[in-house]
């Protein structure tokens, strides 16, 4: 059976690290841009078209925004996961007797 | 007053040890690490020491040790660290330790030839066990199995001939059978081919394991070649030509039943050699084992011993040989301690007389000792790494706790990055005593690990001014409604939906009502960051910022002044120069202070287009002229400004003659009520001034000790004459510089802004651009990258361009002030730990 060690334990420490931020902060992001904060309103992709006719469709886009950070934080909660077996694997291995 | 404040008191001390106890003594010195010795024998050479005997005797020891270690890792083992820390041995301790090393390298030393011998025996016989089996494959029935011979085109024959075929010719067949290296095969080919044409048949085949090259060491696949051969002179020729080429040649057997003897005979001899080497293996292992056990200990305790012994060496001896008198520096408060460990020492060395210690006055400069702790040593650390505190000076560091970390964080404000940094600072102090973070080797490493203190000060220190500036990761954060109002000015302005098509940038007026509702609770308002003129706030902003921080800084600094002079017994100093010192610096630039908070708090958006700007004032000030544009800020401004600048520039002649002449009349009136030479106290103050009023040259050397001659007189006021006037002209034109370099507080900050602007925008933007769902996955890699480039250059980069600027404000313009910082460090004799590997 191949084994499932791929990461060393320093990279996976470090995946660990960056999944973490990356959960914590793009979960944050994902409900700043949910609540259609303001200070955010440059990294919207609007066109000229969305400023017709009320805000409504800048606040579709905010959501939509707003479900992208989601995903991505979901996606590191996942390489989260797979870091910490990589660095629980790794801890395993050192204690082995060979 | 506490520790940190001033360094302690420290007293020179003459160690007065009996011969027989010094040993122990300064063992039991060593391990409290108190004292520093000092050389009284420098003119004597390392051989000539009284005791250069014992330190060969440690030094041979440790060359077994070295002998032993690196038999240990060329068998692959690994010397654990020393479990406890043993105590320097006694003479009769050292003395088997000695033996018992030598007799463990003695054995190792056999043990690893007979192995060696023993192996190569094996393999000789291995080799030969191949040749017979390979051999045998040619002279035996043709249509061989296995491996045919490699075909060569040199010596293109058919197989070997049997030789019972040809026994009825005259001729008889011999053979020459060995092994050759396989590069030197096709050299052997050739000579052999020419040198004994028509007379041999060679052939060569691979082993088919490999053995190990004596040699070299490594594996290699040797090559069996048998030669056969008729004729004697030819077959001296064969074999003057192997031996040429480093050939193994071994006997071939010509009949096929002494060669199956021979085979079952070697077979016997392998079996039986096999088992002694595994023995002799096995007795090696425990050779070994031993030899880790006990060497670490032995280590340690040869160490200490000579280091101890280094130490007395440095000692003297009295008139009698009896007694050895050691100069130590020790601080006052320690001697109790001293005295109780010399008793200790005596007492176990089992001497009835004890030895003592006894104080002696000196007319030299202490070395510095500040006591900290782990939390103030890397504080510590950065004033030292600038110059050492001199003896009883007052120490910048107890107020770098704080300064430090809080100009860092003026440069680096932001919420984000304050964050990361307190994090990591965090982790590593949470994790302190693990032994792997304590142990790693790397220097980089280290070098954060010892300042985890600072770090986590400065990330602290941070969040809290990027709360102030509103910035985290460059976005602002709205924690409370923002002031603005953009809507009333919409609605006063009525802006209808095509004024705001053709106008990308309107302007929101305070002066309407209702659309500035008042100062932000906490920081800058948020919607600064949405603004195009936010840098113009901003940079007005932070750069009056700094320029009053930077006056608050020195004015500390010259206060602490205070201390230094109170202490010296300079009071002269504090209306002769501190006082001169604060009116010029309070009546430029605490004036300059006071007009930045007046205009913040008397004007307002009402009167913005008639603000007067305080650095034409400023200007004016100086010139004794006026703009008319400019109004005034308050009434009756003029005249209080020339009264100020009056006062400055009264202050200048006093601050470079008010400490010359007054030690000149001091010294005048001393001479003429008492013609004695001038007593050595007060020359002290002499010296004292010079070297805290000079930042530059601080020597004592330079002024001749004592002198009433009035040559040397005239000569002592020039020199104190010039050095205060270097400090005078120093101190005023510094005044002006070290303020305007404090601006760096107010660029690095907006660089640091930029810099995060930038990431953000060309970076972290990139992932929100497609609104599809694929946008939620090319946002991972999108903030992988901010997330390393975020580390990579604001944290690591900008981190480490803050904390120098902040350092340099720190030595230079706050230091300047006060520190003179030519002292020396207090160097205790401790037994450090092991730092072999």
């Amino acid at each position: 059976m191949v084994s499932l060690l791929c990461c060393g334990p320093k990279m996976a420490a470090c995946g660990l690290v960056l999944s973490a931020w990356g959960v914590v902060m793009l979960l944050l992001l994902g409900i700043f841009f949910n609540v259609h904060s303001a200070v955010l309103i440059e990294d919207v992709p609007f066109t000229e078209e969305d400023f017709k006719d009320g805000p409504e469709r800048i606040y579709r886009l905010y959501e939509q925004v707003s479900y992208n950070c989601f995903i991505a934080a979901g996606l590191y909660a996942l390489l989260g996961g797979f870091s910490l077996c990589q660095g629980r694997l790794n801890k395993r291995k050192e204690y082995m007797v060979r | 007053m506490g520790a940190l404040f001033r360094s302690e008191e420290i007293g020179l001390a003459q160690l007065f040890l009996h011969s027989a106890a010094a040993y122990s003594c300064v063992s039991e010195l060593g391990e409290r690490g108190l004292l520093e010795f000092r050389q009284l024998n420098p003119k004597v050479s390392a051989f000539q020491r009284r005791f250069v005997g014992e330190v060969r005797r440690c030094e041979e020891m440790e060359k077994t040790f070295t002998f032993l270690q690196q038999e240990l890792r060329g068998a692959g083992r690994v010397l654990g660290p020393c479990p406890d820390s043993p105590r320097a041995p006694l003479a009769r301790e050292a003395l088997r330790v000695q033996e018992q090393s030598e007799q463990l390298a003695q054995e190792l030393r056999e043990v690893s030839h007979n192995r060696a011998s023993l192996r190569g025996r094996l393999r000789e016989l291995r080799q030969y066990l191949h040749v017979l089996r390979e051999g045998q494959r040619f002279t035996s029935l043709p249509a061989p199995l296995g491996s045919p011979p490699r075909p060569r085109a040199l010596s293109e024959r058919e197989p070997i001939l049997d030789p019972s075929l040809h026994q009825h010719l005259d001729r008889k067949i011999n053979f020459v059978a060995g092994v050759i290296h396989p590069w030197r095969v096709s050299a052997f080919e050739r000579l052999l081919w020419r040198a004994c044409r028509g007379y041999l048949v060679a052939s060569f085949v691979e082993m088919p394991e490999p053995m190990e090259d004596p040699a070299t060491g490594e594996s290699i696949t040797w090559v069996i070649f048998l030669i056969s051969y008729w004729g004697e002179q030819i077959g001296q020729k064969i074999r003057k030509i192997s031996d040429c080429f480093h050939c193994h040649v071994y006997p071939y057997p010509e009949s096929e039943a002494s060669r199956a003897d021979t085979m079952s005979g070697l077979h016997s001899q392998i079996q039986d050699l096999s088992v002694v080497l595994e023995e002799t293996e096995q007795y090696l292992a425990q050779v070994l084992d031993k030899v880790v056990l006990a060497l670490p200990t032995w280590r340690v305790q040869i160490q200490k011993m000579k280091a101890i012994y280094l130490i007395l060496n440095q000692c003297s001896f009295d008139v009698t040989e009896k007694c050895l008198i050691a100069e130590v520096w020790c601080p006052v408060r320690d001697l109790t301690q001293v005295q109780e460990a010399l008793r200790q020492g005596s007492y176990k060395s089992g001497s009835s007389v004890e030895c003592f210690v006894q104080r002696i006055p000196t007319s030299e400069s202490p070395p510095t000792l500040i006591r900290t702790n782990k939390f103030t040593a890397g504080f510590q650390s950065i004033v030292d790494a600038y110059g050492v505190a001199s003896y009883q000076e007052v120490n910048p560091a107890p107020y770098a706790i704080i300064t430090f970390p809080f100009i860092f964080a003026i440069m680096f404000g932001d919420v984000g990055h304050g964050l990361l940094m307190f994090l990591f600072a965090l982790w590593m102090v949470l994790y302190e005593n693990s032994p792997s973070l304590q142990q790693a080797s790397n220097e980089i490493w280290l070098t954060f690990f010892e300042g985890r203190y600072l770090i986590l000060l400065m990330g602290a220190f941070s969040i809290y001014t990027g709360f102030i500036y509103n910035e985290c990761f460059s976005k602002a954060t709205v924690i409370f409604p923002s002031a603005w109002s953009v809507a009333t000015m919409a609605n006063h302005s009525s802006w209808s939906s095509d004024y705001l098509a053709t106008h990308p940038s309107l302007t929101l007026d305070p002066n309407v009502t209702g659309v500035f509702q008042g100062p932000y609770p906490f920081g800058i308002d948020p919607i600064w960051s949405l603004a195009t003129n936010h840098l113009n706030f901003l940079n007005s902003f932070k750069m009056k910022m700094s320029v009053v921080l930077g006056i608050v800084h020195m004015g500390f600094g010259v206060l602490l002044g205070v201390f230094n002079h109170v202490h010296f017994q300079q009071r002269h100093r504090l209306v002769l120069e501190l006082l001169p010192e604060m009116v010029f610096l309070l009546a430029l630039f605490g004036y300059l202070v006071f007009l930045i908070f007046y205009k913040w708090v008397k004007f307002s958006a009402a009167d913005s287009l008639v603000a007067p700007s305080i650095l034409i004032h400023f200007i004016d000030m100086f010139l004794f002229t006026s703009n008319a544009g400019n109004l005034p800020l308050y009434r009756g401004q003029v005249p209080v400004q020339t009264v100020l600048v009056a006062l400055a520039l009264a202050s200048v002649p006093v601050l470079l003659l008010g400490t010359p002449l007054y030690l000149c009349c001091r010294r005048r009136a001393s001479r003429t009520s008492r013609p004695a030479p001038v007593a050595a106290a007060e020359q002290e103050p002499l010296l004292e001034g010079q070297e805290a009023g000079n930042s530059v040259n601080a020597t004592k050397e330079d002024v001749e000790s004592g002198g009433p001659s009035p040559d040397a007189e005239h000569s002592d006021f020039a020199e104190i004459f010039m050095h205060q006037a270097i400090h005078t002209i120093e101190y005023c034109l510094g005044c002006v510089s070290n303020t305007a370099s404090y601006l760096r507080l107010w660029a690095l900050s907006l660089a640091h802004a930029q810099l995060s602007e930038v990431l953000w925008t060309m970076v972290m933007r990139n992932g929100f651009v497609r609104l599809s769902y694929a946008g939620g996955v090319v946002l991972v890699p999108v903030f992988a990258a901010f997330a390393v480039l975020t580390v990579a250059i604001l944290l690591v980069m900008e981190g480490l361009s803050a904390f120098l600027h902040a350092l340099r404000l720190h030595w230079v313009e706050f230091q300047n002030k006060f520190y003179v910082g030519a002292g020396y460090k207090l160097c205790p004799f401790a037994f450090a730990p092991d730092a072999w590997e």
